[in-house]
């Protein structure tokens, strides 16, 4: 069986055979290459052993998500010692990060002492940078005010901002914030016509990477998994040749590629959860102590300049 | 002395008896159809009940039996609790009859209500 995409019948880069091999990869890392808004999808131990030097390019990034610190129930009772963990694979990766993106949850409960804990942690991580979007679990009580005054600086709003690296253009969006009852992930008008005017005077060949905590696609809106109106926010989008959506939040691996827009949710660093619908809630989900380091994880990015590619590796904790 | 502060003792037992009766009568025949707090069971991202009528002056109270914090906010701001982490609970009394849709502000998708009668 092969590892890449043989059967492109739909043009839009993943095959039924790769959609269910991405999808048994789940928790044991994957590759994922866009090239020309075709995705061919590698396992990460090939990748490994044979192909690593293919991938490395002008920008590598790295995202990391779902810290939960203050968690300390079954699921995982050492959340500071994973995070620690998932530095420690960014800090041995061949290629440092130019920067790392968290795409929320933080903290567990948006305490003062855990997001102390968290930012002592993340000072050992070898990168220049870090940027932040917040998750529900960081702006619980105080509508996310210390989250943006700690982790938030110069951004607008609730904490969207952008800025480019290497003709790349990044936009950290925020979703999490006035959450209507019955309803999903929330970017708001004000959000959305910020993204417009931010994104209007960019060359269509500009490669966008959009990172918000929520997924901006219909995971599993059941478990609101998904954005009730980030179909206007990818509207704005439709005109660029290459965009990456990067999410949170569901504490486990998906991707999924539909038109220009490739979408692609992180391991959380702290504990896993169930796949849409394996269970009776989107819970921390137990899984054997020996095998929890098989479900966390981190993910890596490298962009190739001239083909406006961007490669995607998740790999885990184990 | 002794004798007086019997006699002074007894009459304010007898007065504290009559009044607790004048006072709590009204209340005694509804206590017996309903306890007089109810609850409300947060478990597997859901309310439990999720349609709990109660009688007017009555105090609800939630409990959070999961391993994520979860907040109870009716949907027109009349109440509205705190992150509840495991184990928390929150409590509201409902003076006016009606109808209080709530949900949970973290999970939307969570949501229930409680008819005041």
């Amino acid at each position: 069986m092969s590892d890449y995409i043989k059967d492109n019948l739909n043009k839009d880069g993943i095959d039924r055979r790769g959609f269910l091999k991405c999808m048994a990869w789940v928790g044991t890392g994957t590759l994922c290459v866009l090239k020309g808004g075709v995705l061919k999808s590698y396992a990460l131990s090939d990748v490994m052993q044979h192909k690593v030097g293919d991938f490395k390019g002008d920008l590598s990034f790295v995202q990391i998500s779902d810290s939960h610190i203050g968690f300390n129930k079954a699921a995982n009772p050492d959340v500071t010692a994973t995070l620690r963990e998932a530095i420690a694979k960014v800090n041995a990766l061949p290629t440092p990060p130019s920067f790392v993106l968290h795409t929320g949850d933080l903290t567990h409960l948006s305490k003062p002492s855990e997001f102390d804990t968290l930012a002592e942690s993340l000072k050992s991580l070898k990168t220049e940078r870090i940027f932040y979007v917040p998750g529900e679990h960081d702006v619980l009580d105080d509508n996310g005010a210390m989250f943006r005054e700690r982790f938030g600086q110069g951004a607008m709003g609730d904490g969207w901002h952008s800025f480019d690296r290497n003709g790349i253009h990044f936009v950290g969006l925020v979703n999490v914030m006035n959450l209507k009852a019955g309803g999903l992930g929330s970017l708001g008008t004000e959000q959305l016509e910020w993204l417009q005017k931010d994104v209007s005077g960019l060359k269509s060949s500009t490669p966008i990477v959009l990172f918000a905590h929520i997924p901006l696609w219909a995971v599993y809106p059941q478990w609101g998994w998904g954005t009730d109106d980030s179909e206007q926010a990818l509207s704005y989008l439709k005109r660029f040749g290459s965009v990456t959506v990067l999410n949170g939040h569901i504490h486990q691996t998906m991707q999924k590629v539909e038109g220009n827009v490739t979408f692609h949710t992180a391991c959380s660093t702290a504990f896993p959860q169930p796949q849409p619908g394996q269970a009776d809630s989107p819970g921390p989900m137990k899984v054997p102590d020996d095998k929890l380091r098989q479900v966390l994880g981190i993910t890596d990015v490298n962009f190739v300049r001239g083909n406006h590619s961007l490669a995607i590796v998740d790999s885990t904790l184990a | 002395m002794k004798k007086t502060r019997w006699i002074l003792g007894v009459v304010l037992t007898a007065l504290a008896a009559f009044t607790s009766i004048a006072v709590t009568r009204p209340g005694v025949a509804k206590a017996g159809d309903q306890p007089s707090s109810a609850e409300v069971k947060i478990d597997n991202f859901s309310f439990g009940p999720t349609t709990l009528t109660v009688a007017a002056g009555r105090t609800v109270t939630w409990k959070n039996n999961d391993d994520v914090p979860h907040t109870v906010v009716s949907d027109n701001k009349v109440f509205k609790s705190k992150a509840l982490d495991t184990d928390d609970k929150f409590s509201y009394t409902f003076t006016k009859p009606g109808t209080y849709n709530y949900f949970c502000s973290v999970h939307p998708k969570m949501v229930a209500k409680i008819v005041v009668q």
